[in-house]
């Protein structure tokens, strides 16, 4: 699913460098990339999803080298294949609910939003619990609740690869628990990869790998 | 496209008090100068309209503008005075029909204008009630001037003094209302309307008194010289000429000679027009003639000079709100980077996102635009008879 060659990265301002000179994953499997603040957990996931580009190396993703990719065709390809999930939520705070779950579909012509689609949002939302938040505005919803509509966004145009940065890290154990679950749920029933950069040790086991960006890559990943 | 304007209202309809100070703002910048444009168009429309109807304005030498506005509007002070002989004057030359007016008095502000019956049918006013001044001391008043007055047929009005210090001027004169017109949203509606004589009654060059041959006004005789008798300070003058004393009215000298302000002479075709204009072209014709479409076209000139001033600095303003709304927007793209790189990092294609940000600014500025063109319907419709009312009171 994910296949990384020689990648390197570097800021235009800063010493900032990734490196990373080799990584697979697997179609299905859900991977946890743990690491202290400022190793490149997040770049990483960028680059994967084509938001960043290498200095040089290669990123396969889904058999696409994204970086090849021009940034029309690259928002496309995130779009379709690639769910992303953020620590913030990053909910639109003047749209409802339903409205966030499905904008994806309402800012790429690559996705036609249809009375499918819509349907689905619904069920998504109910499965998380918060079918009947869906005309209230995301402002209006608790932490966590936010953070499973955030889910439900990334879930809602059934992508093949889920990339999830610090999904937990503003949520309290019960909520913790519960998002974990449904990403987990989802990457199961549907055959897609998780790879979700955490920094809590609690939530790591759940995962069928682990990836420790410090000592996997040792003095490959530096600053 | 759908989507981005839904997205764009959503966005808008969110920020509703900012979105509404945004409309507010370019509808208040398109509105005016426009709006403003199209009310002085009616005001000037409104203000020659009674103009173009007046084909030719006879009155002393002096201000043309003083004259019409006289004449026309019942407004400015009384211009100089001419002789009621020059009504006959143009009646015998046989080019134009002469409809006299002496616009000098007033029943409290309400200006009395003396004139003919002819003035009725010049102006194609309408009776609502009553009917026409027949006798002296009887008076006609406009719609607003009657409702202002709480008066109609039957009732009675006084005329003011011009001067409360001027203890040997004239006594007001009581006036009985015979008729109320109906309104035409022009100065006839804050009008009295009293016959030429009755107005030189008021102006003391007409009156009626006791009889002094009777045994009963003995006290207020001073001497008796065969015909002549003298009367003293004693005499009873009649401030109300009703029926019982109307036949002591009467008039000292050559009423050729007495005063009105202007005539209005309406020429039988334009040739008329023209030879009677010629007439009053003499170096020492001691009257003028004047169109006053003419004249209030040059007053309307002089305004709409101070309107270009107006727009002009109207426009300065506009640009400047312009440009603060433009500055607005880019501190709230600031605002919203967030926003927009998240959109980005979900996927968002470039031209989407670009069209959710124009949608909110396109559905702003159409907003304001039909708004303001809404405003400006409803000026051009309801406009005139704002300016009516304005200018009436």
């Amino acid at each position: 699913m994910i296949r990384i060659a020689n990648l390197e990265f570097r800021y235009r301002e800063g010493e900032f460098q990734l490196r990373v000179p080799e990584l697979d994953v697997a179609r299905g499997e859900t991977v946890a990339v743990v690491g202290p603040s400022g190793c490149g957990k997040t770049t990483l996931l960028n680059l994967i999803a084509g938001i960043s580009l290498p200095g040089c190396g290669r990123v396969l993703t889904n058999g696409v080298e994204v970086s090849g990719l021009d940034d029309p065709a690259r928002r496309d390809f995130r779009v379709q294949h690639v769910g992303l999930v953020f620590q913030e939520f990053e909910l639109l705070e003047h749209l409802s609910v339903l409205d966030n779950i499905l904008l994806p579909y309402r800012i790429s012509p690559a996705l036609q939003l249809d009375p499918s689609v819509r349907e689905r949002a619904v069920a998504l939302a109910g499965r998380v619990g918060i079918g009947d938040k869906l005309g209230r505005y995301a402002t209006r919803l608790s932490q966590g609740e936010r953070q499973r509509a955030a889910v439900c966004r990334a879930l809602i145009a059934q992508p093949e690869l889920l990339l999830a940065d610090e999904p937990t890290g503003n949520l309290d154990p019960a909520n913790k628990g519960r998002v974990l679950e449904i990403l987990f749920d989802f990457a199961k029933g549907s055959g897609a990869t998780l790879l979700t950069v955490t920094h809590d040790h609690d939530v790591v086991e759940h995962f069928d790998r682990i990836i420790d960006f410090k000592t996997f890559y040792g003095s490959a990943a530096a600053r | 496209m759908r989507d981005t304007l839904y997205l764009a209202w959503r966005y808008l309809r969110y920020h509703r008090i900012k979105t509404a100070i945004l409309i507010a703002s370019i509808t208040l910048i398109i509105y005016l100068p426009v709006g403003l444009n199209v009310l002085v168009g009616q005001s000037a429309a409104e203000l020659t309209a009674r103009a173009e109807a007046t084909p030719l304005l006879v009155g002393a030498r002096g201000s043309a503008l003083e004259l019409v506005l006289n004449s026309l509007y019942f407004e400015a002070d009384s211009p100089e005075q001419m002789r009621y002989a020059e009504v006959s004057r143009v009646a015998n030359s046989g080019l134009a029909d002469p409809i006299p007016l002496y616009v000098r008095f007033r029943s409290r502000e309400y200006p009395i204008v003396g004139t003919t019956l002819e003035y009725f049918d010049f102006r194609k006013l309408r009776f609502a009630s009553g009917r026409a001044m027949a006798v002296l001391g009887e008076c006609v008043l406009g719609a607003r001037a009657a409702h202002a007055l709480k008066v109609g047929p039957g009732d009675s009005i006084v005329s003011s003094p011009e001067s409360v210090f001027d203890l040997v001027g004239s006594y007001p004169l009581r006036m009985k209302v015979v008729g109320v017109l109906e309104p035409s949203y022009t100065a006839d509606d804050l009008a009295v309307f009293a016959d030429l004589k009755t107005v030189w009654v008021i102006e003391g060059l007409g009156h009626g008194h006791q009889d002094l041959a009777s045994p009963e006004a003995d006290s207020a005789v001073l001497a008796r010289e065969g015909n002549t008798i003298t009367a003293n300070a004693a005499v009873v003058q009649y401030n109300e000429i009703t029926s019982e004393n109307i036949e002591s009215f009467h008039f000292h000298g050559d009423l050729a000679q007495h005063p009105i302000s202007a005539l209005f002479a309406v020429p039988h075709d334009d040739k008329s027009q023209v030879l009677l204009m010629g007439r009053y072209q003499g170096k020492d014709e001691p009257s003028q003639i004047v169109r006053p479409r003419d004249v209030m076209n040059e007053l309307l000139e002089t305004i709409l000079t101070v309107r270009s001033y107006v727009v002009a600095a109207i426009l300065i303003v506009a640009l400047a709100t312009l440009a603060t709304a433009a500055l607005v927007f880019l501190l709230s793209l600031r605002l919203r980077r967030r926003e927009i790189m998240t959109m980005v990092k979900i996927g968002g294609s470039r031209s989407s996102i670009a069209s959710l940000l124009l949608s909110e600014i396109v559905v702003v500025l159409a907003s304001g635009v039909v708004l303001a063109g809404g405003l400006t319907l409803l000026t051009g419709r309801f406009g005139s008879a704002a300016i009516r009312t304005f200018l009436l009171s």
